[in-house]
């Protein structure tokens, strides 16, 4: 029995906050955590399937053309040589997330370097690989494909475009103002588990062990990338070794295992190289910023202006949505607002650990330092002037708002100094000193969503769905929210995640996992809660239950008279979206180290302050947020995608010469959470919480480094050789 | 010539293609999938596993070359029934999220805190000589091989140190 909630209006009755068993919020360790830290969770290439052959990918080596002949004799007498596949239905690209349609086909066509042009399979990994390597492959290759950003006339994205009132007679009378153009370099995802499949059929049924983020969307483009029916596909995904963003639509991979098994008669796996999952997944885009800010003599905005320009291939609907939280995070009457597209021949861009703002925010929350200064005020007071009654845009007000509180509690956590602020105060030996600061905000998104939860006649509980958890920690609070609701230690909650088998979630994606399908599971707990009030001779409402018992001493397992109560919740998102802006707000502060010399940067210590609605897991949401401040550090001072200027090709494609942070470039970080009930984001009041800690955070360093050095720059990652250029003799 | 590799206590015969890794040896040939593949070419450190007490990037050492060495991999440290003490560590302190890197951080982890207890310097010690005092930063530079998109390492380097004050104390 499927019981639907659409949430039309904000709920504010909090009701989990009611419930006794006292469990939701806590700092708990994950459930599923035993079986990671000794190694044995299984991922999508660990199954063990009997008779399996193994595929490697093999890329096109030039730009853009045709692919003109693939030499199979070239291989097929290699030892342990199976097949050749380079059917038409295998993919080019991986989908886009929530595409929910197959990505592009034919991989007859070349449209850029490093492309899927077929998959070679073998007996063995071994063989397979060298036999890609020795696969012949004839081009005609098509000349003159636009590569540089810079050098194309870009397409308006136009519901992205805002002009409100006279920004540039703002810019003109402003007592203080600033104009400058930020740069960012293309990032890569790098999740750790490389992109895997196993495909099997049995008949016309087909199950794909695959590493995926969004198995409700995944199994529609399958379905569709395959011309078959979803009824006939099962996809499994119960671990994702990270995701990011890169496994939100299916990859080249699962089509081309499919299809191979469907071709040979026998299960195959496929796992991309390192290198293949860099060319052949998703970038985020490359991005130059212009922003221009006018302000009062008191610092507060009278004009806001962010123009961005970013890239992606032709076909591709997805832009970097860079003006994302630019739209609403402060105020300015007069707005000049735009986001364009060069189509060039690069690699596909796609989403990244939180799409636009992970990039807008570094280049705005920059900029606002700028301001700070020529205005002569602390950089945390200009936010604090700065922030709008409502959304200054739309005509709407915010679901919830913590920028204020989050400034404010974790400047003080910080121990952030708010005296005058000079460049170059504090030097020990070779190195500068200094702090900066920088506000975080990353739109709340929130999503259709099923679960099914099951209260067994035993007093345990069953919760499935095909969510999955990418390591945000969803098998623990799915756990602690049925828990909380049913009166149940989260140890007698069994989750079961990543299977299409199971009730369609919302996906890991755009951080509005926890939110939506919190909602789903706390659905079903709601009616499950009426059918035992039912029982016992009351309302839901008057209901308690702890400890697998009433509060009047009836247990689960008496009331359940010897029957499991199963109950389908399906949330979806109503009206309410129409209604308010909704955002999670954070501060972030930043000390950070500079050689006079090198111009390197060390991250001494950071904090960030969090306000996302109500914290599911405080140890999990902590950790979401370290992740976050970690990657912004990526984005302040190493990550930068290199294009080869003559073909397109990604240059530095593994994670030897692709700089993620490692050890040592971590400090001790840390988080404060800002707790709040945000009843118009989802009727569990909570929002998301897998990207804010990267909204901004990378300005935090930058402006620390201006502090502590007198480097101001415009360009990230800020490397020691763009330092060392822009410090001061 | 023993013509066995010994893993986690059980003598397993070579593989018979000369280009098998010992990565590729234990996840494929016999099985043991909680050493993980992460790149391929020495630069995550996901694979890392313990080679006669020494801890290695398994994917960049072919099976061949360890004929009758004894390997140690996560599924040897300890199980979901009697986990080794940073095992739980790593589960108490979050030392992980999608947990892809994890078997890699505890068996090099395992592996350094011997390397610290015999006192070999790093790049984060004060002198070459003496006693290696534990800190924070040594810990972080033994563990830079080892990646983690997620970001853990505040979180993983916290593990750490509380199974190193223990060991030490």
């Amino acid at each position: 029995m499927t019981v639907h909630f659409k949430q039309d209006e904000p709920d504010n009755s909090n009701r989990l906050d009611g419930m006794k068993q006292g469990v939701l919020g806590k700092p708990l360790p994950r459930i599923e955590g035993l079986a990671k830290v000794t190694g044995t969770a299984p991922y999508a290439a660990e199954y063990h399937i009997d008779d399996c052959a193994e595929g490697v990918l093999v890329t096109s080596t030039i730009t853009r053309g045709e692919v003109t002949s693939v030499d199979r004799a070239s291989v097929l007498s290699m030892p342990g040589v199976i097949a050749v596949v380079d059917d038409e239905k295998l993919c080019t690209r991986a989908a886009q997330g929530t595409a929910n349609e197959a990505p592009m086909q034919g991989p007859g066509q070349v449209c850029y370097w490093g492309q899927p042009i077929a998959l070679v399979v073998a007996e063995t990994f071994e063989q397979a690989r060298d036999a890609a390597k020795h696969l012949k492959v004839e081009y005609r290759e098509e000349n003159g494909a636009a590569l540089d950003p810079n050098a194309v006339e870009p397409e308006e994205q136009e519901d992205e475009t805002v002009h409100q009132g006279d920004l540039a007679h703002a810019m003109a009378k402003a007592a203080h103002s600033v104009d400058v153009t930020y740069t960012t370099k293309g990032h890569a995802s790098a999740a750790m588990e490389p992109h895997a499949a196993i495909a099997q059929w049995d008949g016309d049924k087909l199950t794909v062990h695959a590493s995926l983020q969004m198995l409700n969307y995944n199994i529609t483009e399958l379905a569709d990338a395959l011309d078959m029916e979803e009824e006939n596909i099962r996809l499994i995904s119960r671990f994702v070794g990270g995701g990011f963003g890169s496994k939100l639509g299916i990859s080249e991979e699962v089509v081309a295992a499919a299809l191979a098994a469907k071709q040979i008669g026998r299960p195959v796996r496929v796992v991309q190289s390192r290198q293949q999952v860099f060319q052949t997944v998703m970038r985020r885009s490359e991005t130059t910023q212009r922003l221009r800010l006018a302000a009062d003599s008191d610092g507060k905005l009278t004009g806001f202006g962010h123009e961005a320009l970013v890239s992606n291939l032709p076909g591709e609907s997805f832009a970097e949505p860079v003006l994302q939280s630019s739209h609403f995070l402060y105020g300015g009457e007069n707005r000049e607002l735009m986001l364009k597209v060069a189509r060039i021949h690069r690699m596909t861009a796609g989403s990244v650990r939180a799409p636009g703002e992970a990039v807008g925010m570094p280049a705005l929350e920059g900029a606002m330092d700028v301001l700070a200064e020529k205005v002569g005020i602390d950089p945390v007071e200009l936010r604090l002037r700065n922030i709008p009654e409502q959304d200054p845009e739309e005509d709407l007000p915010f679901s919830s708002h913590k920028l204020a509180d989050c400034l404010k509690q974790g400047a003080e956590a910080f121990g952030w100094d708010n005296g005058p602020r000079k460049p170059r105060q504090r030097r020990e030996g070779e190195w500068w000193i200094g702090t900066g600061m920088a506000s975080a905000a990353r739109v709340h998104n929130i999503a259709e969503a099923k679960a099914r939860v099951t209260l067994k006649a035993d007093g345990t509980a069953l919760v499935e769905t095909d969510m999955t958890d990418i390591g945000t920690g969803t098998y623990t609070i799915l756990a602690q929210i049925a828990g909380e609701m049913l009166g149940l230690d989260p140890e007698q909650v069994l989750v079961e995640l990543g299977d299409t088998r199971h009730p369609r979630g919302p996906g890991s994606g755009g951080s509005w996992g926890a939110a939506s399908i919190g909602s789903a599971v706390y659905v079903a707990c709601k009616v499950i809660r009426e059918e035992l009030a039912k029982k016992v001779g009351i309302s839901e409402e008057e209901l308690e239950l702890s400890e697998g018992k009433t509060a009047t001493g009836e247990s689960l397992t008496d009331l359940l008279e010897g029957n499991d109560l199963a109950r389908e919740g399906h949330y979806e998102p109503g009206d309410i979206e129409d209604d308010y802006t909704a955002s999670g707000f954070g501060a972030f502060f930043a000390e950070v180290r500079v050689n006079h010399y090198t111009g390197e940067t060390r991250v001494e210590r950071m904090l960030g302050a969090f306000g996302f609605g109500r914290v599911l897991n405080a140890k999990t949401a902590r950790s979401q947020c370290i992740g976050g401040i970690t990657w912004s550090i990526g984005v302040a001072l190493t990550e930068a995608l290199e294009f080869d200027p003559r073909d397109g090709h990604l240059v530095n494609c593994d994670l030897a010469e692709y700089h993620v942070p490692v050890h040592r470039d971590v400090p001790d970080l840390e988080v404060v959470l800002v707790e709040e009930r945000d009843g118009a984001a989802s009727p569990i009041q909570a929002k998301g919480i897998g990207e804010l800690g990267m909204c901004g955070g990378a300005a935090a360093i930058a402006n620390a480094i201006y502090n502590a050095c007198g480097a101001r720059l415009y360009d990230y990652p800020m490397t020691p050789d763009r330092v060392l250029a822009a410090m001061p003799d | 010539m023993a013509d066995t590799i010994t893993v986690n206590g059980t003598a397993y015969p070579m593989p018979d293609d000369p280009r098998v890794s010992l990565l590729d040896f234990l996840r494929q040939h016999i099985g043991l999938t909680g050493t993980k593949k992460g790149c391929d070419h020495g630069q995550c450190g996901a694979c890392t596993v313990i080679v006669n007490g020494i801890r290695i990037n398994s994917c960049l050492t072919l099976a061949a070359m360890h004929d009758g060495d004894s390997v140690t991999t996560i599924e040897g440290l300890g199980t979901p029934e009697e986990p080794s003490a940073l095992q739980r560590a790593f589960l108490e302190h979050d030392g992980f999220q999608c947990g892809y890197c994890t078997p890699g951080q505890i068996c090099s982890a395992t592996a350094m805190l011997e390397e610290l207890a015999a006192d070999w310097p790093s790049d984060a010690s004060e002198s070459l000589e003496g006693r290696i005092a534990i800190s924070g930063e040594e810990i972080r530079e033994r563990m830079s091989g080892n990646l983690c998109r997620c970001g853990a390492y505040a979180n993983i380097v916290a593990a750490i140190e509380e199974v190193a004050g223990g060991g030490r104390s």
